[in-house]
């Protein structure tokens, strides 16, 4: 008895041999352990029938056990071996089996981390219509009717009184309308100008306006806030600066340039020697515009801006001609599939 | 708006560096696009006198030169020189050898007909200072020969390209920039080291006294100045007129400074009177209109809204028809100047022109705007009446162009001026309160920072119960409201000098839209997929009755917006094609607009807005690869991207077949209403032989939220495998197949009472009854998976049968299945298969 129990453990050492084993090693191990006719273990199981019932219960529960371990080792050691490559003359250099990649168009992705960032910021999307009346794009945003200012924004006219939104800044107004303060939004938009197609100018082209509105909001906030996406957009050290511009729908108006990613601030064509790069339009939400909303402008204040993520887009990856975006080239747009990943 | 840095300095008094400028103003007060120098590249020229002419040996048109370079560069150089005008003992501009000129290049030492030159005497031409080639330009200096050209004459300048916000007009002339600059430069410390004074008119006298004798402002709307009958009749169109007349000038070319002056902004000298009126536009922004006194009938000047259907030549030579809208300026018969935009061709000054009428207006903006508009004509004139300028100005703008043309072109003015003003305005006063600055800007502002900040650009503060009444400049009507005089503040102090520290802030009350979350997801769902997102141009020709036409196109070809997306996304296959691209995989998510039929609650009520997705494909399904043929994209590819578009952008709807009619292809249906909400199919394009198959889908994206996924046990039990093959008749579908199978094998589980036994179930019989009768539970589905695996048409089948293969998966989740069970539930559906479809079972 004390012998089967050791030829038992005798044959459990075996099993450490079988994991390293090679395809002719592995059927003579197979054979030495467990054939039918001379198998160790064979043997021993055997033996069982020559013992008491007591001992016969424990030994052979061990056995089958460590049957079903080795036949389990063994069929391991065959697979693995049955995986390992087919031979060693395969051309590795040979191209892999590829499926096609797709990918968000590279102002998708531009919108979508602007709009993360100002998320982060406690900013939520908005949206609205592409058409829209002239009192939402134009006299709720206060701008004077046949005022010069209007000539920036040349309109698609649909019908009498409506057109297509020449900025996203309707929006403003009608999230005002529906929600009261504290707002904090970021409204990603189509807009259209009756600009002809040219490098740096499309009729159609993205928006992202931003607009926080409440008790206690200042100047001092519009610059940290936009400050804090640029230094987060662009590079930690980013340099920003801040001077004054007009929209009637801000006051105080201000743009925002950060230095220009190309020359450092030295100079260079793409700031046009300037060393700067224009970023956003931005300022102090008008008191008229909170008034045509019903908001009383003595207790609320807020900021907003607006800024061209296709511009920006082209910026960041050197795109030289927006007309590259629209045109839908696959070649272009698989460039940019990984761009994403990229930051 | 193009300033020049010369100019600046004469009107401030001191020297300016062009860059730090630049900077300032674009700090303090409005962008400078562009900082250009003007003959920066005369750098390397120098004042030099000929000491001595001699013919050239060689040839007899030109001379040899001695010439006096200055002690550095040689006082006596021999240069040939081929002008008639060289004369000794005269100064002239010379470029040594090793000094480049504009055009020209850098000089070289060489010889002219044998003889070595050092250099060059210099025309105007040579230099860029203009065409006149003649002969070499004579300087009248005194500076020593040696002396940089650019030192001793007033050559170099900067032009300052200013981009003026529609607010400011105030900075379209040099005085309103300048003052601007003084304030930058003074930084807000309130000194007063840089004050705006005009520069004295060169060779002004007297001439003008009566100018200065100024007649008291009329409330009056007509009288006569100098025997000119003056009449207002549109005070609306035109708030403030005033009329010099001045006799006996000379037209003719203007003096050297004026012609630089204007030259230096990139203004043509055209005479002395053009000249003038222009010069006062660009240093103190009023327009003027000069008109010959011999030309005007009466003579009389009436100002009044034009006929409808009254007609002027304007200068231009284009006969304009004027409107009811439009101020006409009219002699005492007809019109001769489309008040503030142009004059006519009969009225302009011209050589013989001895007595001039002198027009200084105030005319209402909007008026102007719509007028330039309705005339298609722009002018510097009108640019600034559309802004509106200083109508308190006006006076002193008038005596100083008088004095001007005097100085120019001679004449006098033996009458003050008239001062047409029915209703004199006063200079608007505003409230400020000092608190609200801080409010708004979030530092605190002393009150003395802000008077010294508004003041510092022409403001004058005063205070007033607690608050201070601005009074606000006549060139600044942009500030009429309180919040305008924080800007100024702001603006002035430097919006560099705010900190930009992030403060918290309470979060809105505006939830993220939910329709933005359904494009993203859908978008990377279909990216995923290995689609690319495009964006296209929403415009182009009409894609069907429902397109919506733009009231004023840019061209012939972009008339409509779209109201699909997929001929627009067709139109960017071709384009792919026609570059030789074959794998194309697009997708767009973008509004579409139709004409709205129900009664919309908009405004813009007649277009109907819907966000719709699109895709298309065509060629290989995969990159090619060398281990096995790639076949293309067919129309089971198109059916699982229209699928995986549908579960994210409609999930009420189920693709279905389309309806007959509709061509080969699926459709979004809603459940419920069984509208068809989205479709796919082959699409038609213009392809090259070599293009595969084109595909395409389009749905209309629903911002409902899909459901929340609920968390469906782990099967526990093991399940029973069973593949079928199956012979299905013509129009007998695979869905049809499937659902009678799935219903008979809830069916049995459901007649077993519930749990135990799967009983062969009778097809049909009692099926009813089973949802929810037996025994509370809902029925248990043990028809885990069907897949169809193969199609099989041909020999051993009747003409149009075919065979279909599935392989079915069977479990109960709560128990383990025996083998019998499932066959006798097979043996049910074959049953019913056979009776309700004349499916049968193949056999092998």
């Amino acid at each position: 008895m004390r012998d089967l129990l050791a030829a038992l453990a005798q044959v459990r050492e075996r099993l450490q041999e079988i994991s390293t084993a090679d395809a002719r090693r592995l059927q003579e191990l197979r054979t030495e352990l467990l054939g039918r006719k001379a198998g160790t273990l064979t043997d021993i199981l055997k033996a069982l029938p020559t013992l008491d019932a007591a001992r016969r219960k424990q030994v052979g529960g061990e056995a089958n056990a460590l049957k079903r371990e080795l036949e389990n080792a063994l069929d391991a050691r065959a697979a693995e071996l049955s995986r390992a490559p087919v031979t060693a003359g395969e051309d590795l250099t040979m191209p892999s089996r590829a499926a096609w990649r797709g990918g968000l168009h590279v102002v998708t992705q531009v919108v979508d981390e602007i709009c993360a960032i100002f998320h982060e910021l406690g900013f939520t999307r908005a949206v609205g219509p592409e058409v829209e009346t002239e009192r939402y794009n134009f006299f709720a945003l206060n701008f004077p009717k046949d005022h010069p200012a209007l000539d920036a924004q040349d309109s698609f006219y649909l019908g009498p009184d409506v057109l297509l939104r020449t900025h996203t800044s309707p929006v403003q107004v009608r999230t005002l309308e529906r929600y009261r303060p504290p707002v904090r939004v970021v409204i990603p938009g189509r807009v259209f100008r009756r600009d002809p197609f040219d490098p740096s100018h499309s009729p159609v082209f993205e928006q992202i306006e931003g607009l926080a509105v409440d008790e206690g909001i200042t100047f001092v906030d519009l610059k940290a806030t936009l400050t804090a996406f640029a230094r987060r957009f662009f590079a930690a050290d980013t340099k920003v600066r801040f001077r004054p511009s007009y929209f009637p729908f801000t006051e105080p108006s201000a743009e925002m340039d950060v230095a220009c990613r190309i020359c450092g601030g030295a100079g260079c064509p793409t700031c046009k020697q300037t060393g700067w790069m224009e970023i956003l339009g931005a300022g102090m939400v008008h008191p008229a515009v909170l008034s045509n909303v019903d908001i009383d402008s003595e207790r609320y204040t807020g900021y907003a801006w607006g800024m061209g993520p296709a511009r920006i887009a082209m910026t960041r990856h050197g795109i030289p001609d927006i007309r590259l975006l629209y045109e839908s080239d696959v070649r272009f747009l698989e460039q940019f599939t990984d761009a994403d990943g990229a930051r | 708006m193009i300033v020049s840095r010369r100019w600046l300095e004469a009107l401030l008094g001191r020297a300016l560096e062009a860059e730090e400028t630049a900077r300032l103003l674009t700090m303090r007060c409005a962008a400078v696009d562009a900082v250009i120098g003007i003959h920066q590249d005369l750098g390397g020229v120098l004042v030099a006198r000929v000491t001595e002419v001699r013919r050239h040996p060689n040839a007899d048109r030109l001379s040899l030169c001695v010439v006096d370079a200055g002690s550095a560069r040689g006082s006596a150089l021999e240069v040939v020189c081929g002008a008639p005008n060289v004369a000794a003992g005269r100064l002239y501009p010379f470029a040594p050898v090793g000094a480049s000129l504009p055009g020209i290049g850098t000089l070289e030492r060489r010889k002219i007909r044998g003889v070595e030159s050092n250099g060059m005497l210099c025309s105007a031409k040579d230099l860029g200072l203009g065409d006149d080639h003649a002969g070499i330009l004579e300087l009248d200096t005194t500076a020593a020969p040696g002396t940089r050209l650019l030192d001793a004459v007033p050559l170099e300048d900067h032009q300052i390209v200013i981009d003026v916000g529609a607010n400011r007009p105030d900075l379209l002339c040099h005085k309103g920039v300048a003052r601007e600059l003084a304030a930058a430069l003074a930084g807000g410390t309130g000194g007063t080291g840089t004050a705006v004074r005009l520069p004295e008119i060169p060779g002004g006298s007297d001439n003008g006294t009566a100018a200065r004798s100024s007649r008291p402002t009329t409330r009056q709307s007509d009288g006569v100045v100098d025997g000119v009958q003056v009449r207002l009749e549109d005070p609306e169109g035109a708030p403030r007129y005033m009329i010099a007349v001045i006799r006996g000038v000379r037209v003719g070319k203007s003096p050297r400074w004026l012609a630089d002056r204007l030259a230096s902004i990139g203004q043509r000298s055209i005479n002395n009177i053009v000249d003038a009126t222009n010069y006062i536009l660009f240093e103190i922004n009023q327009p003027l209109h000069a008109f010959d006194l011999a030309k005007l009938r009466g003579p009389a000047v009436v100002v009044r809204r034009a006929r409808p259907g009254e007609k002027i030549v304007t200068l231009d030579g284009v006969e304009r028809s004027l409107t009811a809208d439009m101020t006409a300026i009219c002699d005492a018969e007809r019109p001769t100047i489309i008040a503030g935009v142009m004059g006519s061709a009969e009225s302009e000054v011209s050589d013989r022109t001895t007595d001039l009428v002198l027009e200084c207006a105030y005319f209402q903006p909007t008026r102007i705007r719509r007028t330039r508009r309705a005339v298609g004509l722009d002018s510097p004139s009108s640019y600034r009446f559309e802004r509106g300028i200083d109508m308190l100005g006006m006076p002193d703008a008038l005596r100083r162009a008088v004095d001007l043309i005097c100085a120019v072109a001679g004449g006098t003015m033996r009458e003050p001026p008239i001062d047409l003003w029915p209703e004199p305005v006063q200079a608007r006063s505003v409230f400020l309160r000092p608190e609200r600055v801080t409010q708004l800007l979030g530092i605190p502002v002393e009150r003395s920072e802000i008077e010294r900040h508004l003041s510092s650009v022409g403001f004058v503060a005063a205070p007033k119960d607690g608050r201070m009444a601005v009074h606000v400049p006549g060139w600044r009507p942009d500030v009429t409201a309180e919040v305008d005089l924080v800007e100024e503040v702001a603006r002035l102090k430097g919006y560099d000098a705010f900190p930009d520290e992030l403060r918290p802030y309470r979060p809105g009350t505006v939830p993220d839209a939910r329709l933005e979350r359904v494009k993203d997801y859908l978008r990377r769902a279909l990216a995923a997929a290995g689609m690319l997102e495009a964006r296209t141009m929403p415009l182009g020709g009409p894609d069907g009755p429902e397109a919506i036409a733009i009231t004023n196109p840019l061209s012939a070809e972009d008339t409509h917006l779209p109201s699909r997306l997929l001929p627009g996304l067709t139109k960017r296959v071709e384009h792919n094609w026609s570059r030789r691209t074959r794998d194309i995989r697009l997708f767009e998510i973008a509004t579409v607009f139709t004409r709205e039929t129900g009664n919309g609650k908009r405004e813009t009520s007649f277009v109907a807005e819907e966000i719709h997705v699109a895709g298309v494909v065509t060629g290989a399904r995969s990159p090619l690869h060398w281990t096995a043929k790639v076949p293309d994209i067919d129309l089971w590819d198109l059916k699982y991207h229209f699928e995986l578009a549908v579960t994210a952008a409609a999930p009420s709807c189920n693709v279905q077949p389309a309806t007959a009619g509709a061509g080969v292809g699926w459709e979004a249906v809603q459940s419920g209403t069984g509208e068809v909400r989205g479709r796919a199919g082959p699409l038609r394009a213009d392809a090259p032989v070599w293009a595969a198959p084109l595909f395409g889908f389009e749905i209309v994206v629903e911002s409902a939220a899909r459901p929340v996924p609920v968390y469906r046990p782990l099967p526990q039990t093991p399940s029973v495998e069973r593949d079928i093959a199956l012979v299905l008749p013509p129009g007998v579908t695979a869905a049809s197949v499937e659902a009678v199978l799935r219903r008979v094998s809830r069916e049995a589980v459901v007649e077993g009472d519930g749990r135990g036994r799967a009983e062969g179930g009778e097809g049909g019989a009692g099926g009813a009854g089973g949802v929810g009768g037996a025994g509370g539970g809902a029925p248990v589905e043990i028809l885990e998976r069907l897949v169809v695996f193969d199609e099989y048409r041909g020999p051993g089948l009747a003409p149009g049968e075919r065979s279909v293969a599935w392989h079915c998966s069977f479990r109960d989740p709560t128990r383990t299945l025996r083998e019998a069970e499932v066959d006798r539930v097979l043996t049910a559906a074959l049953k019913a298969l056979e009776g309700e479809l004349g499916v049968r079972r193949r056999e092998s």
